[in-house]
């Protein structure tokens, strides 16, 4: 059996979800910025395998891919540095806790 | 069944199993982990699809940088042990019918659609080779490379100001 498009599809699609489930069940920050991570990362698998299934001699899913890594570090770092502050302000990087916007 | 999809079986299933061990396990060291050998898997992966840039790029950026981050803060944070609160059992129960339900309709609409069956076709090995990739980013690419700079500037002076101590 040959390995096509679809193969690598439900691949990502599965890791895709598996992030959409971190995401969703998870309260602790960082567990949450990783489920996003997840979710990054089947997206570019999916830019990849299409930029060789259907357009082999174009370079635009790479260039993608790239740039989606580079943006994803930067969000790491801001990201980073809002749960250093959150967890100075309540000691703790729970999402239930910073609730101080609601009052 | 040929070496590659031996190789590309065993990498999927390592990435899924790995990525299941993100989510589940309670203690986000071990998160952490699982994710840099998800990380590794999803590389092996670009490389089979000819695309060894990204795929080493893929390793040093998100395995090197992002993950170190990611440890460093957890470890900073004594985050380290196993009392993260939990959501409620139904709730969880709730999030895994629904993403399920969502995945299956993705499933069906791969099954019919019209990429389906297509083969890999290659018009040369050396498309994903930092050569090429090089020589169309500093081409065609240039000016969302010097504007993804300038991102990199406002999240380092971001990330600086933000993360300051005081006010």
């Amino acid at each position: 059996m040959q390995i096509g498009l679809t193969h690598i599809l439900v691949l990502s699609a599965t890791l895709f979800f598996i992030g959409v489930y971190g995401f969703l069940t998870r309260k602790n920050l960082i567990s949450m910025l990783m489920s996003i991570e997840l979710m990054l990362n089947s997206a570019n698998l999916n830019f990849i395998a299409f930029n060789k299934y259907v357009w082999p001699n174009k370079l635009e899913g790479l260039f993608f891919t790239l740039f989606i890594i580079a943006i994803a570090a930067a969000e790491a770092a801001v990201a980073m540095a809002i749960i250093i502050q959150v967890y100075r302000q309540f000691k703790s990087v729970d999402v239930d806790e910073p609730t101080i916007m609601k009052e | 069944m040929s070496a590659t999809q031996i190789l590309f079986w065993f990498l999927s299933a390592l990435a899924i199993v790995s990525a299941l061990s993100v989510v589940i396990s309670k203690n986000p060291v071990y998160s952490v982990l699982s994710l840099i050998i998800t990380f590794f898997a999803v590389s092996g992966h670009y490389i089979l699809l000819n695309a060894q840039f990204i795929g080493i790029v893929n390793l040093i950026v998100y395995a090197g940088a992002i993950m170190v981050l990611f440890l460093f803060v957890i470890m900073l944070m004594n985050l380290n042990q196993d009392n993260e609160p939990q959501k409620n059992k139904w709730l969880k129960m709730a999030g895994v019918v629904s993403g399920g339900c969502l995945m299956l309709v993705f499933v069906a609409a791969f099954k019919t659609s019209e990429v389906n069956g297509k083969i890999a076709q290659t018009i040369d090995g050396n498309i994903g080779l930092t050569e090429t990739l090089g020589k169309a980013l500093f081409n065609e690419y240039v000016v969302p490379f010097e504007i993804s700079s300038i991102l990199f500037l406002s999240a380092m002076v971001g990330a600086v100001v933000i993360g300051k101590k005081g006010d």
